[in-house]
């Protein structure tokens, strides 16, 4: 009779941390199951870096009227290299933002993972649109090959009071999909990121979810009309630790 | 106009200041070509070479890269530099230098000898006409020696730092994986925590639990919560366990200033951890990160190239006698080092930089997921690395950091690099691996099976 599998000591421990804990051994390397499975891990956050943002789908889904737009960087290779040129508007593009009379623009941008806004951007939209019947938004955009400040651009042409962008955040092995939002008062060119307030980390991995992002978004937004201004002197405490103000900050 | 000119192969190529020569030299990054800096051709790069190869290493003297009255940084190498201890090699160009590194007679003693009278301009210019093989053999032969709970860096010992960060900074979460990398006999250069969230209650609530972990297994290593100094001298007034105190620093006091500290709030933060006392065997206690391209994204690199200005931070380092300094190579991204090829590089001269100017050099070998790398390159550099005596690198559960969102070494690399060359942990840790049962006869760590005693103690311990 073949005797019961021992139980693995590690299943308790595994429930406090996604790491990869008690992968066991082969002789000294890691068994294979394990190797692959973190190459199927990091092909999934390669492809969510490389991989085009399917447009047409979110037009489909935003379901009102959208505007495409695209920075200065030709390519993904030329985007990777040049954070500069994601952050400026292709000039092809100029023309087709006309001033209005807008409390917000929300711009939806590939950043580091077009999966992340794919999966993310619209139901997170459609979540704080219903916290905000009173405000007079603009158009979507959807920027492509784009970084945060390309907003700047995107919000001044537009006359907007708020810009709202929707970015995928730099994918993980263990999330690929995590979308953040950074929002913006009174956007211009030059506007400086300690500006900014960020929201991140919102995805369906144990992230934050859309409800709770969207009240805080909707919060930060009416606060930030209220006191004209956003950045560090709007605090929403606890939800203000942006993944790339570590490295800013000196701590990673 | 130009100062620096050559004429190579019929053409002549002209430089319009030394810190031109230097970018022009460098290997192509990313990161100079983002900046405007790099060579404009490959043959343009050559002759920038054949150039620095014919400069005197006094230059570095009397040319400052960023002005003396304007950077607290150049005056610090400048007014520390050891006019003894350089003349050795005062009469040399930066070709020469390369030449006399390489010699029999630049040895262990000679190269200790040597340090204090070098510069990090002097050592990054002559890093740059040395291939990879050249960067190998003379840090190889640099030995730099620290001691808080355990002795760093001596020949044939390779450390490790166990990483075990957590994105909620869960407790137990980090203790799981604590134990893990343990369990793999990790952790000798220090158990170290870059915290989620960076305030002094959840650091003084991190460096409790690891405190209490060390002190429970007689661990003899050191701990850390990398949070910025300004915060650990909070946490030393509130009466914190703090073992060593962390900061990433860059080339430039410019730089220094994005990263919120200066060479005086670093040496108030020093001096406080020292009143503490609490390092059995030495008292180096800081613990500093570095990495290409940090002064560039904080727009404070001053028209000189990444490698060049990454050196001047190890000047910073050196001046606080730290026990623990690392690269963070791959981790600023492929804006600044784009692929395998160049983070390989980049990481080879910033260990051989560090060790030639006596700073303690580790590396975090290490990539993000929009970099063109993968696990492949970093077995190539921690081989190499291994092979240049590197002191300590990185190592997290399955290579996977799960707050900080990379990739850097497993645990099971530090065993494959003491299988394959031989390297043990710091003598102090690896009698504690043996008090513990945790090495077999032939010196392999023991593989932790479910029935094994030691794990079952353990893993009820870290789940309680």
């Amino acid at each position: 009779m073949p005797l019961p599998p021992e139980p693995d000591p590690w299943s308790q421990l595994r429930a406090t941390t996604r790491a990869r804990i008690g992968l066991g051994r082969v002789g000294d390397a890691m068994p294979i199951k394990d190797v692959l499975e973190f190459q199927l891990a990091h092909a999934k956050a390669r492809d969510a870096v490389h991989t085009k943002l399917a447009t047409a789908a979110l037009k489909i889904n935003i379901q009102g009227e959208v505007i495409e737009v695209r920075s200065a960087a030709q390519s993904r290779e030329i985007y990777l290299r040049r954070p500069d040129l994601g952050r400026q508007l292709h000039s092809d593009c100029e023309a087709l933002l006309t001033p209005g009379d807008y409390d917000a623009v929300f711009v939806i941008a590939d950043g580091l993972s077009a999966t992340a806004v794919s999966l993310n951007a619209v139901p997170m939209l459609k979540a704080v649109l219903s916290r905000l019947h009173d405000f007079k938004i603009a158009p979507v955009v959807i920027a492509t090959q784009a970084r945060v400040a390309i907003g700047d651009d995107i919000g001044e042409r537009l006359g907007a009071k708020l810009c709202v962008m929707l970015i995928g955040e730099r994918p993980g092995l263990s999330v690929a999909e995590s979308l953040g939002i950074y929002l913006t008062y009174h956007p211009k060119r030059g506007t400086r990121d300690s500006a900014r307030n960020c929201i991140s980390n919102i995805h369906g991995k144990g992230g934050l979810s859309y409800e709770v992002a969207a009240d805080t978004l909707a919060w930060l937004m009416r606060e930030s009309l209220r006191r004209k201004l956003t950045g560090v002197d709007l605090k929403e405490e606890a939800l203000l630790a942006p993944p790339e103000s570590m490295e800013a900050l000196g701590t990673r | 106009m130009a100062r620096y000119a050559t004429s190579f192969g019929g053409e002549t190529y002209r430089f319009d200041d030394l810190k031109t020569v230097l970018a022009c030299a460098s290997a192509r990054r990313s990161g100079d070509e983002l900046a405007g800096l790099a060579a404009q051709s490959d043959a343009q790069r050559v002759a920038a070479r054949a150039v620095l190869a014919d400069l005197p290493l006094t230059t570095f003297l009397n040319e400052a890269l960023i002005p003396y009255e304007a950077d607290e940084v150049t005056r610090l190498i400048l007014d520390s530099h050891d006019n003894e201890a350089f003349a050795p090699v005062s009469h040399l160009t930066v070709g020469g230098l390369r030449d006399w590194l390489l010699g029999y007679e630049a040895d262990t003693a000679a190269l200790r000898a040597v340090a204090p009278g070098l510069t990090p301009e002097m050592v990054a210019a002559v890093s740059k006409l040395m291939r990879n093989q050249d960067l190998i053999a003379v840090a190889r032969k640099c030995e730099v020696v620290t001691a808080f709970r355990n002795t760093l860096g001596l020949p044939g010992r390779l450390a490790t730092r166990l990483q075990p960060n957590h994105p909620t900074d869960d407790l137990r979460g980090i203790a799981a994986s604590t134990l893990d990398g343990l369990l793999y006999g990790t952790g000798d250069a220090v158990i170290g925590i870059n915290p989620a969230t960076d305030n002094v209650p959840n650091c003084l609530a991190l460096l409790e639990m690891l405190d209490g972990l060390r002190q429970r297994y007689e661990i003899p290593t050191q701990t850390c919560v990398l949070t910025h100094v300004t915060n650990v001298i909070e946490v030393m007034n509130r009466g914190g366990a703090v073992d060593l105190v962390f900061q990433s620093i860059a080339g430039s006091e410019a730089a220094n200033a994005g990263f919120g500290v200066n060479l005086g709030i670093l040496q108030e933060a020093q001096a406080a951890a020292l009143a503490l006392g609490r390092g059995s065997l030495g008292q180096n206690l800081m613990y500093f990160e570095t990495g290409q391209g940090a002064a560039l994204s904080a727009e404070a690199h001053f028209g000189i190239d990444q490698q060049t200005i990454e050196a001047r931070a190890y000047a910073v380092a050196r001046a606080f006698k730290p026990l623990l300094v690392n690269t963070v190579v791959g981790f600023i991204g492929p804006e600044y080092l784009y692929d395998g090829k160049q983070i390989i590089r980049a990481g080879l001269e910033d260990h051989f930089c560090g060790k030639l100017l006596g700073v303690p050099m580790g590396c975090d070998v290490c990539y993000t997921n929009h970099a063109e790398a993968d696990q492949d390159d970093m077995d190539t550099l921690m081989t190499l690395l291994t092979a240049a005596g590197v002191t300590f690198v990185i190592t997290v559960p399955g290579a996977d950091d799960i707050m900080l969102n990379y990739q850097s070494l497993s645990y099971h690399d530090l065993l494959y690099l003491r299988a394959t060359f031989g390297v043990r942990p710091a003598p102090e840790f690896e009698i504690w691996l043996e008090k513990m049962d945790m090495v077999d006869r032939n010196g392999r760590m023991r593989m932790a099976g479910p029935q094994n005693k030691m794990l079952q103690r353990l893993i009820n311990a870290a789940a309680a």
